[in-house]
């Protein structure tokens, strides 16, 4: 019995929100990476993409919720979705072609690209707070839970609840259905294939007639879609704070950089490695010790390896270690 | 025109622009506006070492203008010796124990050969030394926060003179820039930025979170400072009489004096570190540093040690950034580490370097001087601007209520506008690289 109780505490403080969290990274690594492979610069922008498109979702939502229209037990969110994709994607091919498209055309170097992608990041910032403000908002509604540590208790018999929220189911259900359309897109499709084939070798694929142009504005697109599912699961799963999205862009680079800066497959393992670490460094083991061990050999304090203050040093930390031991990533993205 | 000419009728635009904001609004606000941008142009030829001499993108300013302002708590507070005896020896020796481990760590991976012992065993040094550290290091913090949590808590400086802060803030931020040169230099260029990045927000965190070093979010007040306090000043009859000498009342007069006694400290640093900056571009030095920066695959044919150098500069760089945290610090007269935003002390400086003209330290400086201006006073205008706009709506119109709220939010929009223009547009800078 203990030892199911640690398996139940387990999952419901360690597992259960790290994959949620990992499937969030995962998606924004996604980007990064797609970026990256494609555009050859880390787009420093990211974190502030996200925010820009999970804000027009949340405008819509609200709209939605106004009208009286709502989902029933799933968030009116997913219904707005498509709008802040919509609106994302507008954006991301406006600066494309006021912004980024020149420096395309000089074939600057990469470290300018960087440059100019904190501009850009600087006005979406702006955007964003000039818009919606710099405040926390809710836009969650709906169900709250999809089983409640109440109803665990009851239907197991167990000492230790089981909670799912809503939001985590969702997340982890839509990220794995936006992760497996674009997998579809990448392997099946031609231009899928094309864009890989621009993110491998640039000048055969130019040889052989890909239009890069045609190939960017994809990437835009795609990345504009990530980014919004992303941070709308985000927002939905904890809260909409435009600042918080632009402090995720250390723990999604991690992910993308842990996973190797230009492979998708990295990106989604990145994700998790990264939000594993954050979880169950940060996570006070004294419960789950408590059922495991003896009475003897309790534990007295947390057993929290670190405070979840430093949550940021444990993505930092792995980004290092990888970085030193094996700069290309856990699967070998681009090193030069 | 010829250049110099030009240049000098930028830095009296800058001057009128300052001198422009003292007749209309006040003199006060001139001065800060002066004393910060004097601060930021410190900062922006650390930036400018880094990024204008060398090619290195150093997105953690903010990290080491933090921990310029952290060794001003450390050097000038008194020192409280009740947490030295309650716990502080031992939050030293938990750091050591840390320092040690991390030591025998790195010792061991170097000198035992490979496999999976040396795996093991650096594991194991790192797993029994985390143990070792967090239980000597804990009970000491513990001690410490527990005395008089709300006047101290933390274990205080060493009561030296603040203006001793200076050095020691640049020798602080030099030394974290040494550990996290040492590990991301010679990866990648972007790798290091997002290290940098990385490291900035670690530092933060910590002056958030560690309050026996100063106290954390609850702030540190009334740093001692190297001038005169006004309230002395107008109890000093000879100040008043001078003060009416001059036609001022005797609180304008003093707040004043001791706003322009920082306006020629800090000028004294600048001139003094623009003139090493100079010098160090003009000498052979310089122009290795320049040769690596634009090929380094040549300079390192040619004998030069890219990641050596590139250790070098990072590390005197992210020192100057420190040392003007340490005099951001000193002018405030508090330490409030939840005020370190990213987008204000690290990018808002790239900005005055890339606008200014990177690689040319006038050009930082100028950037620097007129980049602030234009932060403190875009606020103001983009109020106006958005009242204008909003003139025709209604009163009491949500729309015109929202969009006047936040017409603070128009300085970031306004930066970004301005570094695409000028990336755009003029590359070079304003005042170009020779």
């Amino acid at each position: 019995m203990d030892f199911l109780n640690a398996i139940v505490a387990l999952a419901n403080f360690v597992i259960i929100p790290a994959v949620a969290y990992g499937s969030q990274l995962a998606l924004g690594a996604l980007g990064v990476t797609l970026i990256y492979g494609i555009l050859r610069f880390s787009n420093f922008a990211h974190g502030d993409t996200m925010a820009f498109g999970t804000m027009v979702t949340i405008l819509v939502t609200w709209w939605l919720q106004a009208q009286g229209i709502t989902l029933g037990p799933l968030p009116t969110a997913l219904l707005a979705l498509p709008f802040g994709i919509l609106g994302c994607m507008a954006l991301l091919l406006l600066t494309d072609k006021l912004v980024y498209r020149f420096y395309r055309e000089q074939k600057a170097k990469p470290m300018i690209l960087v440059i100019v992608s904190t501009g850009v990041m600087f006005i979406m910032n702006g955007l964003v707070r000039l818009i919606i403000g710099p405040d926390d908002q809710r836009f969650a509604d709906g169900e709250r839970f999809i089983i409640t540590a109440r109803e665990f208790k009851q239907m197991t018999g167990l000492q230790e609840g089981l909670a799912l929220k809503t939001t985590q189911g969702i997340t982890v259900v839509t990220a794995v259905v936006v992760v497996a359309l674009l997998f579809w897109f990448l392997n099946r499709t031609r231009t899928g294939k094309s864009m890989r084939a621009y993110s491998d070798n640039e000048d055969l694929a130019l040889l052989s007639g890909i239009n890069p142009e045609r190939v960017v504005t994809y990437t835009w697109l795609i990345v504009a879609a990530l980014a919004t599912v992303a941070g709308t699961l985000y927002g939905l799963d904890k809260s909409y704070k435009p600042f918080v999205y632009f402090q995720l862009l250390l723990p999604i680079f991690a992910s993308a950089i842990v996973g190797g800066l230009g492979s998708p497959i990295g990106a989604i393992a990145g994700g998790f490695v990264i939000a594993f670490s954050e979880v169950t460094i940060t996570y006070a083991w004294k419960k789950v010790l408590g059922y495991l061990m003896p009475d003897s050999l309790a534990p007295d304090g947390l057993v929290q390896l670190l405070s979840t203050d430093y949550k940021f040093a444990v993505s930092f930390v792995i980004l290092l270690i990888v970085l030193l031991f094996r700069p290309t990533g856990l699967f070998g993205g681009k090193s030069a | 025109m010829n250049e110099s000419l030009k240049n000098t009728a930028l830095f009296l635009l800058v001057a009128v622009l300052i001198v422009i904001t003292g007749v209309s609004q006040s003199w006060n606000a001139a001065l800060l506006i002066l004393n910060m941008g004097l601060v930021s142009a410190i900062m922006a030829i650390g930036v400018n070492l880094q990024w204008g001499f060398a090619g290195l993108f150093n997105v953690g300013v903010m990290g080491f203008v933090a921990l310029g302002g952290l060794a001003v708590v450390l050097v000038s507070t008194d020192p409280v010796s009740e947490g030295w005896s309650a716990g502080g020896w031992q939050i030293l020796l938990g750091l050591v124990l840390g320092a040690a481990t991390i030591t025998a760590a790195v010792l061991a991976y170097g000198r035992l050969p490979k496999g999976r012992t040396r795996a093991l065993a650096v594991l194991a040094i790192l797993v029994v030394g985390f143990f070792v550290y967090r239980a000597v290091f804990d009970p000491g913090v513990e001690a410490v926060e527990a005395i008089n949590p709300a006047g101290a808590g933390n274990i205080g400086g060493l009561g030296l003179p603040v203006l001793l802060a200076w050095p020691a803030g640049g020798l602080l931020a030099a030394g974290a820039a040494w550990l996290i040169g040492k590990t991301a230099l010679g990866l990648r260029s972007d790798y290091l930025a997002i290290a940098t990045m990385g490291i900035a927000e670690i530092i933060i965190a910590v002056m958030k979170n560690e309050d026996w070093l100063a106290r954390g979010v609850k702030n540190v007040v009334g740093l001692p400072r190297p001038l005169p306090y006004e309230i002395d000043l107008q109890n000093d009859a000879g100040f008043v009489a001078s003060a009416a000498n001059l036609g001022l009342d005797p609180v304008t007069a003093s707040t004043l004096y001791v706003k322009l006694g920082y306006s020629l400290l800090f000028l004294v640093v600048l001139l003094m570190l623009l003139w090493m900056a100079q010098m160090a571009l003009k000498s052979p030095w310089g122009r290795m540093m320049r040769a690596i920066r634009d090929n380094e695959i040549a300079a390192e044919a040619m004998g030069k040690d890219v990641t050596r150098r590139h250790l070098q500069v990072f590390v005197l760089g992210s020192a100057i950034c420190g040392m003007a945290g340490a005099m951001m610090t000193t002018l405030d007269g508090q330490l409030t580490p939840g005020t370190y935003q990213p987008l204000r002390f690290t990018f808002l400086i790239w900005v005055m370097v890339i606008v200014g003209g990177s690689g040319n330290n006038f050009g930082a400086i100028l950037g620097a001087m007129l980049i602030w201006f234009l932060w403190v006073q875009v606020e103001p205008i983009g109020l106006w601007l958005m009242q204008v706009i909003t003139a025709g709506l209604p009163d009491g119109s949500a729309l015109k209520a929202h969009l006047i709220d936040s017409a603070a939010h128009m300085r970031l929009l306004t930066m970004g506008v301005l570094l695409l223009v000028v990336l755009r547009f003029s590359p070079r800078g304003l005042i170009p690289e020779k």
